[in-house]
């Protein structure tokens, strides 16, 4: 008895004393998640470390002054100009986000309620338009809505109106469709996800605790699957606050957007210290939009129970 | 109470119930039972308004449900899974289907109190839905059931999910509950014990169909057949002949227990066809020493099982083609038997029940 609880003693400190670095559960841990972790170190910590930094300096003609100053920002957040831009991107992302998500809702319940064994390839269907480049997309959306696009050739042939429009393209509706149609898949899959978790048989009981079927939408099926509401729209706002390549192609004078300037300052104004300020300002005011968004809408289902 | 008629569904070419007729009383405790796929459940779910019959029709308090949604019928279930809505508290989900009736705050919070005292959860109605053990959760959703005041209060196997006490607990609870609100409950189960505790009347089901509907004692004493018999529990099949006839009763020979006049069964019995004569093991008693029985069969022990409070013999009685089962209390020492002693079984007669083959 003693000899054998000896012995485990003995291998219980071999254990804990000899433990070679590797073996130690958090020490796999961090080896696992080390190249991912240096590569995001490298390509986006660092990155955002230098743009942080030249926000908070000046530039002098062809070299940048060190000293710390708050001015780069109270030029972005003051200057009309770029006041102007901030607020047309933010309106443009939170219009295209709600608009995605209101369409995809419909598109993800279907697929989950009503897409029985063809689930799959509804899924697959709707990553099709992914096969074709970004590039390609945006600009078949100038095809459409160009002057002698699509829409108006088939307005115009429906008698509807005389002379083709220009009111569809280079404006911030074109931008607002071609982005809502762009991020329409990622939209999709999070609700889809969110709908497929929720337990059928709390419909069934709401059913039978009297709810007709909007009372049943609106009181079960929408509050649980808000979480993939939520990431949807969350996962649309922040990346099209930034967008570039959309408002250059079809926005036009009056579809500008943030990313546009901040590049011009990075690029021909070569100012980059006010650049970095812009960013930084956008990526502070995209975060506190949408947690705005996520607790209004948090709200919004409390308040429909 | 509750009408069903000619009820019918397919599934496809699958036929879940064929052609079911039955009759609920007001206020009554009844039960489906039968094993997992004969249809119970679907016959409940279609009393709730949650599936629609391809055949046939229920009626409600004499008011044909056809075409009537759960919603709108006087009906309310306890889901197996309970079905308690995750993002609301308890007394949310117990309020649930009172916030459309719009009865005023004040009374409504009276009413979730009442439902909650009545399965004694008074003081949890801020407990989060995560928060509560499978037991709670049961009660959650027999209060969010009751407090609806339902004409009928449908049970799709509330107690499967809880362990052996707590079951047994509720079984007893479920009861009175059932007999202080006189609403008719409809329970839904494969466990016999739970039916045979609980019910005033159980139909037994099998295939889609009905195969006996009675009283719990008249169904474990007199099941109409084989079938029946042995779902509700243990019994000894005999080979039988039926020997003579009258309109209520018949005259059988039995392998091993003789001549026997037994009540009449369901089903062909003729002068001269085969049967199945059926004792429950419980009804065979050992003699211990020197006592004896009038009626009475010798046999030796092959088999002894020990269960606690009882131990199960199988004996081998010449002359039968199966051996005795025997459930013996242990209180003179059954447990203690020896595999190859001869022992004498004493049984009461009526305890024999006729079954045609």
């Amino acid at each position: 008895m003693t000899a054998a609880v000896e012995g485990s003693q003995a291998i219980r400190q071999a254990r804990t004393g000899a433990k070679p670095l590797l073996q130690s559960e958090a020490a796999q841990g961090f080896a696992l998640v080390s190249p991912t972790f240096l590569f995001a170190l490298v390509l986006l910590v660092l990155p955002i470390l230098v743009v942080l930094a030249h926000s908070f300096w000046t530039q002098n003609y062809l070299t940048i002054d060190r000293t710390f100053t708050f001015e780069q920002y109270r030029i972005a957040l003051t200057e009309p100009i770029f006041r102007d831009l901030l607020l047309r991107s933010l309106l443009i992302s939170f219009a295209v986000s709600v608009a995605t998500v209101v369409l995809a809702y419909p598109v993800a319940y279907f697929i989950s309620f009503h897409g029985g064994d063809r689930k799959n390839l509804w899924l697959f269907l709707i990553t099709i338009p992914f096969w074709t480049s970004y590039l390609l997309r945006v600009m078949s959306w100038k095809v459409i809505l160009g002057y002698n696009g699509v829409l108006n050739s088939g307005l115009l042939a429906l008698g509807i109106i005389d002379e083709p429009s220009t009111a569809f393209l280079y404006n911030s509706s074109a931008v607002v469709i071609t982005l809502t149609h762009a991020w329409a898949a990622f939209a999709i899959l999070p609700i889809y996800v969110s709908l497929q978790k929720v337990d059928r048989t709390l419909i069934e009981a709401a059913a039978d605790l009297g709810d007709g079927p909007v009372r049943r939408f609106l009181r079960v099926t929408l509050p649980l699957s808000m979480p993939g509401v939520i990431s949807a729209l969350l996962i649309v706002m922040i990346p099209t606050v930034g967008d570039y390549v959309t408002p250059k192609l079809v926005g036009g004078k009056y579809g500008v957007m943030i990313a546009t300037a901040i590049q011009a300052q990075f690029g021909k104004a070569a100012n980059w210290p006010l650049g970095a300020a812009l960013s930084v300002s956008t990526m502070l005011v995209v975060s506190a939009m949408a947690a705005a968004s996520v607790l209004l809408l948090r709200l919004a289902v409390r308040w429909a129970r | 109470m509750i009408d069903i008629r000619n009820v019918g569904r397919s599934y496809g070419a699958f036929r879940a119930l064929d052609d079911v007729s039955l009759s609920i009383k007001e206020g009554e405790f009844f039960s489906l039972l039968g094993p997992s796929g004969c249809g119970k459940t679907t016959l409940l779910r279609m009393i709730g308004g949650l599936d629609t019959p391809t055949s046939g029709s229920i009626f409600l308090d004499g008011q044909s449900m056809d075409g009537i949604p759960a919603n709108r019928r006087p009906t309310n279930m306890v889901f197996q899974s309970y079905a308690i809505f995750p993002h609301l508290n308890v007394e949310q989900n117990v309020a649930y289907g009172l916030k459309r009736l719009r009865l005023g705050a004040e009374e409504e919070k009276r009413r979730v109190e009442e439902a909650l005292s009545m399965v004694s959860l008074s003081g949890l109605g801020r407990r989060g839905a995560n928060e509560l053990s499978g037991g709670q959760r049961q009660r959650v959703a027999l209060a969010r059931a009751l407090v609806m005041r339902p004409k009928v209060l449908l049970l799709d196997e509330p107690l499967s999910a809880l362990d052996k006490k707590l079951r047994e607990q509720m079984q007893v609870e479920l009861r009175r509950l059932q007999q202080a609100v006189g609403i008719t409950f409809v329970l839904v189960t494969h466990d016999q014990y739970e039916a045979l505790a609980m019910s005033d009347r159980i139909a037994v089901m099998f295939g889609g169909g009905i195969a006996q509907v009675a009283a719990p004692k008249e169904i474990y004493q007199r099941p109409v057949n084989r079938q029946v018999a042995d779902f509700l529990g243990g019994m000894n099949f005999v080979k039988a002949e039926v020997v003579d006839e009258t309109g209520v009763s018949i005259v059988v020979d039995t392998e091993g227990f003789g001549r026997v006049t037994t009540e009449r069964p369901q089903g062909l019995v003729r002068k001269g066809l085969h049967a199945t004569v059926g004792i429950r093991p419980e009804r065979l008693r050992v003699l211990w020493d020197g006592a004896t029985a009038q009626h009475e069969v010798a046999g030796t022990v092959i088999e002894r099982h020990y269960f606690g409070e009882i131990t199960h013999l199988v004996v081998d009685v010449p002359g039968m083609e199966k051996p005795l089962s025997v459930t013996e209390t242990n209180d003179f020492g059954a447990d203690d038997l020896p595999i190859g002693a001869t022992i004498r079984l004493a049984y009461d007669p009526d305890a024999l029940v006729a079954m045609a083959d």
